[in-house]
C-alpha cells in the first residue's frame, strides 16, 4: 500500500510512420493518496486506459515519472510493483478450474499453497463463486468470467493499489449494483487504494471518494461528486457530470459584467478577474426557473422523466435545458427564466474564472 | 394450418447429387468393384469375395510400407508442429517485418510437389549438389542415392522444408487471435513465459493446432511425388511408402485387385485415424 504520484507524465504511442505523435496523455500530475478510492470519469479516447496501464507499468511513459511512496518506479516493470488490475473484457485462463484461476497469481509469486487455499476460499466466498471451484472457468458466463478476473485482482496481499479498467461493462445491470457494492465495501475493509475507470457518471460517483475527471488526455478536475456537481472546474465537467449536464452559454462583457441576453449576470468572482477570450456562461438545469421576469424564451420541448419534467427552452439560438418539479406548471404565455445566481459559474475558455476551489 | 406439399423442390437437390455421384461415390465404387473380382482384360470378371483384402492384410510388403509410412509420418509431425509453434511464437506481431516474414513463409508452400522434389534432388546429389557436396566435404559420407538412412533424412527434412510453413501460418494466426489484454493481465498476475506459453498461448492455439496436425497427417500420409521424384522409393524399398507401393503395384504390376483392395484400406486407415484423432481433440475440448 502506498502514495502514487504522477510527476508531469506524458505519454504518446508510437505514430504511423511519418506522422508527429500525438500525445494521449497530456502533462498528467497527480497524486493518489494511499487508501483511496477514486474513480477515473471520462468519454472513451480520453486517456483514461492509458493513465492506468502507465500506473500498472504495462506502458512506459514517454515523459515524466511515477513515485510509489517517493521512490522513482518509473522503469519498474510490472511484476515489481505489486498492482493488480482488473480489464473490460474478462480473462480468464481457460484451461483452469475456477479453484486455479484465482490461486494462479499467488502460485506465481511462490505463496504457500496452505495459504493460497485460505485466501482463495475467502475471495470465492466474497464473490459467490465457492461452489463453483471445482469447474472449468471456460464453461462460465460473462459475469461469471469477470468475477474470475476480479478475483485474481483481490486476492493478493502484498498490493500497492487495485486498477479497475471499467471493470463491469460485461456485466448484467442487476450484478453490477452487486458487485459495486462488494467493491466498495471490500474498500472500507482491506483499505487498499483503489481506482476505477468508468464512463458512466453514475458508476464513478457511487464508488469514489475523489472523482478525477479527465478529458482529452489531460485531468480537468478532482474533487468529491458534490463538488464536481457545484463547482465544475471545466465546462466538460459541467456537461459531463449531471443529467442532463450543465447548459454552457455564450455571454459578452459589458462595462465589466457579464450579459447573456441583454441581461446583465451577478456571480461571485474577484474583481481583478482577467475576462478576455471566449467568455461563457454555466448553469446547471436544477437552477433554472420560471419566473415573471427575465430572459424571454419560447418552449421547445417537454420530457416527463416522472419526478420531474426536462424543459427545453430557446432563446434565439440558444438552447437552454431545464429541470421542473413533476406538479409545477409551465407556463404557456411569454414564458421567462431566471438563473439561480448561486449556482451560475462563468468559463473563460472554458475553464471556470476566479478562485474557486471548495 | 394446413401445409401444402410440393414433392418438385427435390429436383433442387439434383445437381449435388450429380455432383457428389461423379466425384466420389462412382469412383469409390469402381474400385469396390476391382477389389472383390479378378480381371484379365477384356471386361470379363469373376467374384473374388474378400479374397484381395486378405491376401494384402496378410502381405509383408504391406505391413512393411505401412509401417515406413506411419513412422514417416509421425516423425514429421513430431518435427513441424513444435518447430512451426516456435517460429509462429518468434515472428514479430507488428511492424514493418510482419508481411515480410509471411511472404517468406509462404514461399515454400506455393511450389509444387514435383518441383520440391527435383528441387531437393539436385540440392542433395553428393557430387554436384551444394547440401551433398557440402555434407561429404565436411566428412560425412553422404549419398541419398545408396544409403538408406541419407535417404530418409532427406526425405524427412524435405518435407520439414516444404510444410512447416503451414503449421506456422496456422499458429501465428491462431496468436494473432489472442487479445493484448490476456498477456497484460498475465503480466500483473506475475506469470513467467513458460506459464504464458502453456495457459494463454497454447490453449488459444488448440484448434488451429488440431487443424495443422490433422491436414499434415493427411498430406503425408498420403505422400507420393515428392519422395517418388527425390528417391523414387529407394534405395531398395526403404523409402516406399504406402502410395508408390499402390501405384507400383497397380501400374507397375497392374494388379488392380489387390491394388484396388490395398485402396480401400488405406482409404479406411486415414478416415480413422482422423476420426478418432478429431473425436479425442473435440472431447477435450467439451470437458
Amino acid at each position: 500500500m502506498s502514495r502514487i504520484e504522477f510527476k508531469d507524465v506524458r505519454h504518446a504511442y508510437p505514430p504511423p510512420p511519418g506522422q508527429a505523435p500525438v500525445y494521449a496523455l497530456k502533462e498528467v500530475s497527480q497524486v493518489w493518496e494511499h487508501g483511496g478510492a477514486y474513480a477515473l470519469l471520462g468519454p472513451s479516447g480520453c486517456g483514461k486506459t492509458t493513465l492506468l496501464n502507465i500506473i500498472s507499468g504495462l506502458l512506459t511513459p514517454s515523459e515524466g515519472s511515477i513515485l510509489f511512496d517517493h521512490r522513482e518506479v518509473t522503469d519498474l516493470p510490472t511484476a515489481g510493483r505489486h498492482i493488480a488490475q482488473v480489464f473490460q473484457f474478462p480473462v480468464v485462463y481457460d484451461t483452469m478450474t475456477v479453484f486455479d484461476n484465482l490461486a494462479f497469481p499467488l502460485r506465481n509469486r511462490g505463496i504457500p499453497e496452505a495459504r493460497v487455499r485460505e485466501r482463495v476460499a475467502e475471495i470465492a466466498d466474497m464473490l459467490d463463486l465457492s461452489d463453483r471451484l471445482r469447474q472449468r472457468a471456460s464453461g462460465l458466463t460473462a459475469d461469471g468470467k469477470q468475477k474470475i478476473s476480479l478475483g485474481r485482482g483481490l486476492v493478493r496481499e502484498d498490493v500497492n493499489a487495485i486498477l479497475f479498467d471499467e471493470p463491469l461493462t460485461v456485466i448484467d445491470p442487476h450484478l453490477k449494483w452487486q458487485l459495486r457494492s462488494k467493491l466498495k465495501e471490500l474498500h472500507q475493509q482491506i483499505g487498499v487504494t483503489m481506482i476505477y475507470v468508468t464512463h458512466d457518471q453514475v458508476e464513478a460517483l457511487t464508488f469514489a471518494d475523489q472523482v478525477v475527471v479527465m478529458h482529452d488526455g489531460g485531468i480537468v478536475q478532482v474533487g468529491t461528486p458534490v463538488e464536481l456537481f457545484n463547482r465544475p472546474k471545466h465546462t466538460f465537467v459541467g456537461y459531463f457530470i449531471g443529467s442532463p449536464g450543465m447548459n454552457v452559454l455564450p455571454c459578452r462583457l459589458e462595462n465589466g459584467q457579464p450579459v447573456f441576453a441583454n441581461n446583465p449576470l451577478s456571480s461571485d468572482y474577484p474583481a481583478d478577474t482577467d475576462l478576455s477570450g471566449k467568455l461563457e456562461i454555466g448553469i446547471r438545469p436544477e437552477f433554472v426557473r420560471f419566473g415573471d421576469h427575465g430572459i424571454p424564451v419560447e418552449i421547445d420541448k417537454v420530457e416527463d422523466l416522472g419526478r420531474y419534467q426536462v424543459v427545453t427552452v430557446r432563446h434565439e439560438s440558444e438552447q437552454i435545458k431545464m429541470l421542473v418539479g413533476e406538479n409545477q406548471a409551465i407556463p404557456s404565455e411569454s414564458p421567462k427564466i431566471q438563473f439561480d445566481p448561486a449556482n451560475l459559474h462563468i468559463y473563460r475558455d472554458d475553464w471556470a474564472v476566479g478562485a474557486r476551489d471548495a | 394450418m394446413r401445409k401444402t406439399t410440393n414433392q418438385k423442390a427435390w429436383w433442387l437437390v439434383v445437381p449435388v447429387l450429380l455432383l457428389v455421384a461423379f466425384n466420389a461415390f462412382i469412383p469409390l465404387m469402381t474400385v469396390v468393384n476391382y477389389s472383390v473380382q479378378e480381371t484379365f482384360g477384356n471386361n470379363v470378371f469373376f467374384w473374388e469375395g474378400v479374397t484381395w483384402f486378405e491376401k494384402v492384410l496378410r502381405s509383408e510388403r504391406f505391413h512393411d510400407s505401412m509401417l515406413r509410412q506411419l513412422l514417416f509420418t509421425g516423425m514429421i509431425i513430431a518435427i513441424e508442429v513444435p518447430l512451426g509453434i516456435a517460429v509462429a511464437l518468434s515472428m514479430p506481431r507488428k511492424g514493418p517485418w510482419v508481411s515480410v516474414c509471411l511472404v517468406l513463409m509462404a514461399l515454400p508452400l506455393l511450389i509444387p510437389w514435383n518441383v520440391v522434389g527435383a528441387m531437393w534432388n539436385i540440392f542433395a546429389l553428393p557430387d554436384i549438389g551444394l547440401l551433398g557436396y557440402s555434407l561429404n566435404s565436411m566428412g560425412f559420407d553422404y549419398n541419398f542415392t545408396q544409403q538408406p538412412v541419407s535417404a530418409w533424412m532427406t526425405t524427412v527434412v524435405m518435407d520439414v522444408w516444404h510444410w512447416t510453413s503451414l503449421v506456422v501460418l496456422l499458429c501465428y494466426a491462431g496468436l494473432c487471435s489472442i487479445p493484448d489484454a490476456y498477456y497484460q493481465a498475465a503480466h500483473i498476475d506475475g506469470a513467467s513465459r513458460w506459464a504464458v506459453f502453456r495457459y494463454i498461448q497454447l490453449p488459444k492455439m488448440k484448434r488451429v493446432l488440431t487443424i495443422a496436425i490433422l491436414l499434415r497427417f493427411m498430406d503425408s500420409f498420403m505422400i507420393y511425388t515428392e519422395p517418388f521424384v527425390l528417391t523414387g522409393g529407394g534405395p531398395g524399398n526403404t523409402t516406399t511408402f504406402l502410395s508408390i507401393d499402390l501405384v507400383k503395384i497397380a501400374l507397375g504390376q497392374f494388379d488392380l485387385g489387390p491394388a484396388a483392395a490395398m485402396s480401400l484400406i488405406y482409404f479406411l486407415v486415414v478416415l480413422l485415424i482422423c476420426w478418432v484423432f478429431y473425436t479425442v481433440m473435440m472431447r477435450n475440448e467439451e470437458q
